[in-house]
């Protein structure tokens, strides 16, 4: 079995109890850190450990703690993102369902290392069983005095509190979700100035991901270089991949950062192989945002080299040829996918959740998702190819926020590494209306209205 | 982005009972003194499932009186989110998943077989205002999938079988009047 550090504790019974996690050692770390440490001891333990954003984009943590606006006198917030929205993630739901208090010691470190007084979580709103799961925890945590006032007799106050989101992908981009936890709809806000200057209620804030924060208590406990030495290059310590889509094993597993991708598919101890003995077509491997890369090329590099569960070997070869991390969200297609159609359900998608702030987004995802309809249902032309491709290079860059282009890279890099499999939905039009191409959902009779 | 088309107030008088009352403010005093606005969310959602299932205009004018901002403020939000139902819904909400994983894994014939078999398509409520079906985006229980959610209750590994059951319970449940959802107004304390 594989090193477990975050979900090292998961598999005992009752862990989501206070006294229990305590009696395994639970806790531990925020006494360490808050009674014998500073809060710049804290963040130079976090900076050494090479942590990165675990919800996608990869940022150093320690790097991005210290610029939290330090000089000004209003009040800082901590605040947990745990809107997990992003197709094929589902990695934090994990944490906070069976590991609620690892979170709560998480966001107690951090919210002190950072002289945060108020921490809310932001919890996605269809999760309203884990916010009552989170809200014991914290309930319990205030009993014990690991939050509210005077904590633990260090004169240090904390108050979390968690709040629901109502269905909104767009709420995990950090300042769409502070807009958000504000009351407001969940429109980004042009950075600069970055929410560690003004954030909440124009106060400095920190926005992390879950797997972040949950990750900063075993870095106290194990030390900042411990963790460093696990992984391979500036992927650091261990990372949660959420695998789902055509594997034998679909599920949340901790890995090494640096474990070959192929292990990864192929090893019974995670993916367990391609469901029903099929090939594997192709995978997405960091949540559906990230380019999709053809089985050769999510196995080896462009250059021959053995693809690795890493920031860096994953991004090998940039968007040519490689793809990226992203959250850990791994999916999965076997030789029946059809590219063509899931490019148009991923689509739809960012159609679905395009806050509608602006116009290459609000209006290119929605022409993109036409475009993609026609194709998969058989009413599509050559030329619609290069017209998509075209249409995701202007969104790209072009937004206030990556949801632009979490919706352009899926279409660029379907017609990049599956042109063919377009140019079929489009050369025979007969043959993709009456059955899917890719075989996925066969004879389906298509109901779709073309405008 | 979700269009949607406000009903307009009917002027019906609309209100949260005392208990429940007390639970949002001591909701409001999460937030700081003056942001009172934030509490919008988990209060819409409170409303939502004690006062009728959907967000009709008294309701959400009522709520802008109690958050003391303006009801422009809470139309914008109710629209702007999908979990908030502008329009009545039936007594069991059911959300089928149809994003990527859920699709390549069945999701989309989980939502044909539900469809056929309650006779009504997505976005439609059951003659008898029990089943109401809604074709969503990405749950977040991908390795479960197919997923679906009823009144914001997960099911997983779906299948037609599962779901004959399932909706045989659902009828049983509302034949005894039975509920068994946990409250949103409990979540937050």
């Amino acid at each position: 079995m594989g090193r477990k550090i975050l979900l090292e504790k998961a598999g005992i019974p009752g862990i989501r109890e206070f006294s229990i996690y305590r009696h395994h050692g639970g806790y531990g770390s925020a006494e360490k850190a808050l009674i014998k440490m500073s809060p710049a001891e804290i963040l130079q333990e976090v900076t050494r450990s090479g942590l990165r954003g675990r919800g996608g984009a990869g940022f150093p943590t320690g790097l991005k703690w210290s610029f939290l606006d330090r000089k000004c006198t209003n009040p800082r917030f901590l605040i947990c993102n745990a809107d997990e929205s992003e197709p094929g993630t589902f990695k934090d739901r994990y944490l906070m369902e069976f590991l609620p208090h690892l979170v709560l010691e998480g966001l107690i470190i951090s919210s002190f290392a950072l002289g945060a007084n108020t921490c809310y979580i932001y919890v996605r709103g269809e999760f309203k069983t884990l916010i009552g799961i989170l809200q014991k925890a914290i309930n319990e945590a205030y009993q014990q005095n690991f939050l509210g006032k005077n904590i633990l007799g260090t004169g240090y106050s904390l108050d979390i509190f968690v709040h629901p989101g109502a269905g909104a992908y767009i709420c995990g981009e950090e300042t769409a979700l502070l807009e958000s936890l504000e009351g407001k709809r969940g429109n980004p806000r042009i950075k600069p100035p970055f929410p560690a200057y003004k954030g909440l209620y124009g106060c400095p804030t920190m926005v992390n991901n879950v797997e972040t924060l949950a990750a900063i208590g075993p870095i106290i406990e194990m030390g900042g270089e411990a963790y460093a030495s696990i992984g391979k290059g500036k992927s650091t310590g261990t990372k949660l991949i959420s695998a789902c889509g055509n594997i034998n094993k679909p599920g949340v597993y901790e890995i090494d950062l640096g474990l070959p991708v192929e292990d990864f598919i192929y090893s019974k101890e995670f993916c367990g192989g391609i469901k029903d003995g099929k090939r594997l077509k192709a995978v997405v491997p960091g949540g559906s945002s990230v380019p999709i890369l053809p089985a050769e090329l999510i196995l080896r590099t462009a250059g021959g080299q053995q693809r690795l569960m890493t920031y860096e070997s994953l991004a090998d070869g940039g968007f040519d040829s490689g793809s990226m991390l992203g959250s850990g969200g791994f999916i999965v297609y076997n030789e029946d996918a059809c590219i063509v159609r899931n490019t148009w359900n991923f689509t739809r998608f960012y159609q679905h959740e395009s806050c509608g702030q602006c116009s290459p987004c609000r209006e290119g995802t929605g022409w993109m998702e036409k475009v993609l309809n026609r194709l998969e249902h058989g009413l599509g032309k050559m030329s619609d190819i290069d017209l998509l491709a075209s249409i995701a290079g202007k969104i790209e860059g072009t937004t206030i926020c990556p949801l632009g282009d979490a919706a352009a890279w899926p279409v660029s890099s379907a017609i990049r590494h599956f042109r063919q499999e377009f140019e079929f939905h489009a050369e025979h039009p007969e043959i993709v209306r009456k059955i899917n191409h890719g075989a996925l959902v066969k004879n389906q009779e298509s109901n779709i209205q073309y405008r | 982005m979700i269009g949607h088309k406000l009903h307009k107030p009917e002027n019906k008088i609309v209100a949260f009972s005392p208990e429940t009352l007390e639970k949002i403010h001591e909701l409001i005093s999460h937030y700081p003194d003056g942001q009172q606005k934030s509490a919008l969310l988990p209060v819409l959602h409170i409303a939502q499932e004690e006062l009728g299932g959907f967000l009709s205009a008294d309701l959400m004018d009522y709520i802008a009186s109690l958050l003391n901002i303006q009801s422009i403020e809470v139309y914008e939000v109710a629209t702007f989110y999908s979990m908030f139902n502008i329009d009545p819904v039936g007594k069991f909400v059911i959300d089928v998943c149809r994003t990527g994983p859920c699709a390549i894994c069945g999701g989309e014939q989980i939502l044909d077989y539900l469809k056929k078999k309650l006779n009504i398509n997505e976005g439609e409520t059951t003659p008898d205002g029990l089943f109401t079906i809604n074709a969503v985006e990405c749950l977040g229980a991908c390795g479960a999938a197919p997923v679906m959610q009823v009144n914001t209750e997960f099911h997983e590994f779906l299948t037609s079988e599962k779901i004959d059951i399932l909706l045989d319970n659902l009828r049983e449940m509302a034949n005894e009047k039975k509920v068994s959802q946990s409250r949103w107004v409990e979540k937050f304390f």
